[in-house]
């Protein structure tokens, strides 16, 4: 009797220590993998905070030339990444200009006809869509528009490429967000006369406005930092180029040069700091939307 | 009543864009490979020669099949330990609560890095790491490229598994719980039985991420366009070298990379069409 206690209990006590063991391994890996997000922002803020002045916001990337004897002085390098900062307006709003639209109109229609043979295949689409990676995507923006339109590398061929990338998420989270808007809204507007298109577009749009803008926000974090596209589609320039028929900078390319040129390699730091900066901040104000303006009946 | 009409010619139309759109880029892509496939046949998928010179040019695409399909898998099983970690923290054991939110708000962050800005991180903290632990003479490789990948990959990994977790009815814990389990117990024997099919969609999901991954991978692997010999090899993949060679090819070389990119679409599609079926079922 007192022999079979005895293991019981010890075995009691090694489910015990399995358990706690397990429980913390998990704590501990979960908050692990959260270490790099802060490694990479206090890497990017030590190295890059001291090119950040006036000039990184106004001035055109510098050349290797300046850039070398800067160095070899130990100053900062002179100059900016104004070319990468007005192209990357430029693209990516010409980008949302383009999705903005059409997905969310794609996204009302989809909410519309949550049955429907067509809607499906539509949302099938829009899903593989989502997959398509952003390489693929920058080939077919060469393809289109820099071979037949532009004759040649332009900012418009690297919009046309974002702007299929950051098409899926405005359509699904218009999607999502207007299913959830309950049918008696609709049902009243109808049964007040209002024709149908005037009911989607000043009752249900409106009310769905915060999760609709959050997609947009995100959509738009995803294509800003987007590199890969751009390359195939508008190369990249040195000076500030506001004509989207021209090959023009975004930020994300100008890391990506900075990076190949070991003289301008002091500047990588500061425009990646900018950049993600951007894209963390874009992703905290969607965030923010969407826990304050959340959909109210 | 006509522009009620319109209205509803707009709505579809829309949806007609999104298939045109989608359409467009497949036959791209087939008319785009049409001179190397001519030239290759299939051929093209299982040849391990990449040479560009004049005069003897041959392109084959098994070295970059061969090398994404190595670092995505491995990013995956890396990310393995971790993404489920964090499923389980947000999903079963601290649902509510400043430090959940808090874990939440760090994953979802380390997805808006930019994909550059990792490889930077990657090539300036980690490649030399490696090369420190003497897995590689200069620190490139699959396996560098892999640990970057599987970081990228954990918000996409993590997400689905928590919510899916969060959704196993507390009538089976509880049961499991009343017969004298313990919490690990019940993990083992309750929520992974339940939650398995959707935790692995998510994998599958996360899996189609790193396959199409392109600048972080670009600048950690190495670049080689022989077949890898091992994780530690250099390497490239399908991505990787579309985004290097693409800018100045020509002729047949250029046609060579849109069918690389035929072949990265189609096994893209495929990964995510099996992630998507999974899911279906699951909410079926």
């Amino acid at each position: 009797m007192n022999i079979s206690t005895e293991i019981s209990d010890r075995k009691m006590k090694q489910r015990l220590l399995k358990d706690k063991i397990f429980t913390n391994a998990m704590i501990f890996l979960a908050f692990l993998s959260g270490v790099p997000l802060f490694l990479i922002l206090y890497q990017l803020a030590i190295k890059g905070y001291r090119q950040l002045n006036i000039s990184f916001f106004f001035e055109e990337a510098p050349d290797t030339m300046e850039a070398m004897v800067a160095v070899a002085n130990n100053e900062i390098i002179p100059g900016g990444i104004a070319n990468g900062i007005v192209g990357t307006l430029i693209i990516v709003g010409l980008a949302s200009l383009i999705a903005i639209p059409v997905g969310i109109i794609c996204g009302t229609y989809l909410a519309e006809n949550a049955e429907g043979k067509f809607a499906g295949l539509v949302r099938f689409i829009v899903d593989m869509l989502q997959g398509v990676p952003s390489i693929v995507l920058g080939v077919i923006g060469y393809i289109w528009i820099v071979k037949p339109v532009t004759n040649g590398f332009s900012a418009l061929a690297g919009s046309v490429a974002l702007s299929i990338m950051m098409l899926p998420s405005i359509v699904r989270s218009t999607e999502e967000t207007l299913k959830m808007i309950p049918g008696t809204l609709k049902e009243a507007a109808l049964s007040l006369g209002v024709p149908y298109h005037k009911v989607i577009l000043k009752v249900i749009l409106p009310t769905g406005i915060s999760g609709i803008l959050t997609g947009v926000i995100l959509g738009i974090s995803r294509i800003a930092g987007e590199t890969a596209p751009l390359m195939l589609t508008a190369l990249g320039s040195t000076v500030v180029n506001t004509n989207i028929t021209e090959p023009s900078s975004a930020v994300p390319l100008l890391v990506w040069e900075f990076y190949n040129d070991p003289n301008l390699v002091n500047m990588i730091w500061s425009a990646s700091l900018f950049l993600l900066l951007l894209i963390l901040g874009l992703n905290l104000s969607a965030k923010a939307i969407a826990k304050k303006w959340k959909v109210q009946y | 009543m006509n522009s009620e009409k319109i209205f509803k010619y707009l709505l579809v139309s829309s949806g007609v864009l999104m298939v045109l759109i989608a359409l467009g880029i497949v036959a791209t892509l087939f008319v785009g490979s049409i001179p190397s496939f001519k030239e290759f046949g299939f051929g093209f998928l299982f040849s391990t020669e990449w040479d560009p010179t004049e005069g003897r040019e041959t392109y084959g695409a098994l070295p970059f099949i061969i090398g994404t399909l190595l670092t995505s898998i491995l990013a995956l099983i890396i990310t393995f330990p971790f993404a489920f970690s964090i499923s389980l923290f947000l999903g079963e054991y601290f649902k509510d609560g400043a430090l959940p939110s808090f874990l939440r708000s760090v994953v979802d962050l380390l997805a808006g890095i930019p994909s550059v800005v990792y490889g930077l991180w990657g090539f300036y903290a980690l490649k030399p790491l490696v090369a420190e632990l003497g897995l590689n003479a200069q620190g490139f490789g699959i396996f560098t490229s892999s640990v970057i990948l599987a970081i990228m990959i954990i918000p996409y990994a993590s997400s689905l598994g928590a919510e899916v977790i969060s959704m196993v009815p507390g009538s089976l814990k509880e049961a499991a719980y009343s017969l004298g389990a313990t919490r690990f117990e019940v993990v083992r024997n309750v929520i992974v039985p339940n939650a398995g099919s959707g935790i692995f969609a998510g994998y599958i999901l996360a899996l189609g991420r790193a396959i199409g991954e392109t600048m972080a991978v670009t600048m950690l692997i190495g670049n080689s366009n022989n077949m890898p010999t091992g994780i530690f090899d250099l390497g490239n993949t399908m991505a990787s070298l579309i985004a290097n060679q693409f800018g100045e090819a020509e002729g047949l070389k250029y046609t060579a990379l849109i069918e690389i990119g035929l072949i990265l679409f189609v096994i893209t599609g495929i990964v995510n069409y099996i992630g998507k079926l999974i899911m279906k079922k699951l909410s079926a």
